[in-house]
């Protein structure tokens, strides 16, 4: 039957659920209204901009154009999952110290982006991180300082200062 | 909005095509869904039933051997082309295609099947693999069936598939010797799709240098993913030179049925044919003298 609600089994952030979900339903809405996790941002739900950025399985992807369905069986971390409690991530804290956050709107899934890279390659070139970061649209300043954070981040998690 | 649809999640392909045998057109299959819920919620497109089938496994896979070229199965990631090490030895040109298809997330998530059927001819896949010489296998209850590429868009977001078949592999034959292939498209943003764009291949016979094979494919520049073969004659059996070149971009910007659109006006798009034609033949050529 149409709009028959569907079961949905996934971890967000460790934790397992499970669900039942109208097959229509985004992740990005299944995030924000039902599981209350408002950290994820939607912005131009045309697949543009990257601020709905969450981590599926390590991979940074668009939670605005899967359907929440699509992460049966799956491990979603949003940005409400990248602190260990109140101690902030390195590029959290990086973000903080370097001035890299203008109206903030966009720097949860900029964060995300930067958490999938630094995961899979702890030591990215420059370019490496200007290939990933440009993912994610920023309407204030732009981009420096972003990249720039994440470069110090990088250093921190290699356990440098 | 999205409207409501019945959804299912077949595990096998042959699970997905019983499902497509039973329901035909009021079925369509989404993969990653990276092109199919932007249109959908853009309201183009409502459906009964929806087969989601990104989880079938068994065609999520990129296989090489000289004797029979590459094989990528349908639910492959664009990133995973990207970063693999075989096609990034054997296929150079499919990795720099992805390296500019979109966003990571995006090819992170969307497949290179999806990509394909869902027709769009600003896509960067198709050109590349006509160029390429690449089939499709297609796959139904009844049976597969293999076509060209270049056979398989038919109109804007339409390709020749049956309403009870699916695409399952992509197969790219290994080129002959002194081949060289280049992909070039015209992005305000790097990801962007290509205002046009333009794959080229050149193969040079070992002794003189005369161009014995080419293929020219075009992106955005008609409704569907257009082989500039007027262009293409203009290389063959002859000596290239940079006048050659020009020459087959102007053909093959002639070939070309552009309309106007956001990016720029049908005059402007036809000169970026002739110059990214141009900028592609010269890259491939490079790579088929260097091999």
């Amino acid at each position: 039957m149409k709009g028959e609600l569907k079961e949905l089994k996934f971890t967000v952030n460790g934790e397992a659920y499970e669900l039942k979900v109208k097959p229509k339903t985004l992740l990005v809405d299944l995030l924000r209204k039902e599981l209350k996790l408002t950290g994820t941002k939607q912005g131009c739900l045309t697949s543009a901009c990257g601020a709905c950025t969450v981590i599926i399985d390590g991979k940074a992807v668009k939670s605005c154009s899967i359907l929440a369905l699509q992460a049966n069986g799956h491990e979603v971390t949003t940005i409400e999952g990248v602190a260990d409690g109140d101690k902030l991530h390195p590029i959290q804290e990086a973000f903080i110290e370097h001035g890299a956050v203008e109206c903030g709107f966009c720097t949860p899934g900029r964060v995300m982006s930067a958490k999938a890279l630094l995961d899979e390659n702890p030591t990215p070139t420059r370019e490496e991180i200007r290939e990933v970061m440009q993912s994610n649209l920023c309407a204030d300043e732009g981009y420096v300082k972003y990249i720039e954070a994440v470069e110090i981040a990088a250093k921190k998690m290699q356990g440098g200062s | 909005m999205i409207k409501d649809f019945e959804y299912f999640a077949p595990k096998t392909v042959e699970e997905a095509l019983s499902l497509l045998s039973q329901y035909k057109e009021e079925a369509k299959i989404i993969a990653g869904g990276q092109s199919l819920l932007v249109v959908m919620r853009q309201g183009l497109l409502a459906l009964e039933y929806l087969l989601d089938v990104k989880g079938i496994s068994a065609l999520d896979y990129i296989n090489y051997d000289d004797g029979d070229g590459l094989r990528i199965g349908a639910l492959t990631t664009h990133r995973a082309i990207e970063k693999s090490l075989i096609i990034q030895r054997h296929f150079k040109v499919l990795s720099e295609m992805e390296r500019n298809l979109a966003t990571v997330q995006t090819r992170n998530w969307g497949t290179i099947g999806g990509n394909l059927c869902h027709g769009d001819p600003a896509g960067d896949p198709a050109p590349v693999f006509i160029a390429l010489k690449a089939k499709l296998k297609l796959a139904s209850l009844g049976g597969e069936r293999i076509i060209d590429v270049e056979e398989f868009s038919k109109d804007y977001l339409e390709v020749a598939l049956e309403p009870d078949e699916m695409l399952v592999e992509i197969q790219v034959p290994t080129p002959p010797p002194h081949t060289g292939t280049a992909y070039e498209k015209l992005m305000v943003m790097k990801g962007d799709m290509g205002i046009v764009g333009a794959a080229v291949s050149i193969t040079l016979s070992p002794g003189d240098g005369v161009c014995q094979d080419a293929r020219i494919a075009l992106s955005n520049a008609a409704s569907v993913p257009l082989r500039a073969g007027e262009a293409e004659r203009q290389l063959i059996g002859k000596v290239i030179n940079d006048d050659l070149l020009a020459k087959a971009g102007e053909v093959a910007s002639v070939e070309a049925d552009l309309t106007a659109d956001v990016h720029g006006s049908a005059e402007y798009r036809r000169e970026m044919v002739k110059v990214f034609v141009r900028r592609a033949a010269r890259r491939a050529l490079e790579e088929a003298r260097a091999e």
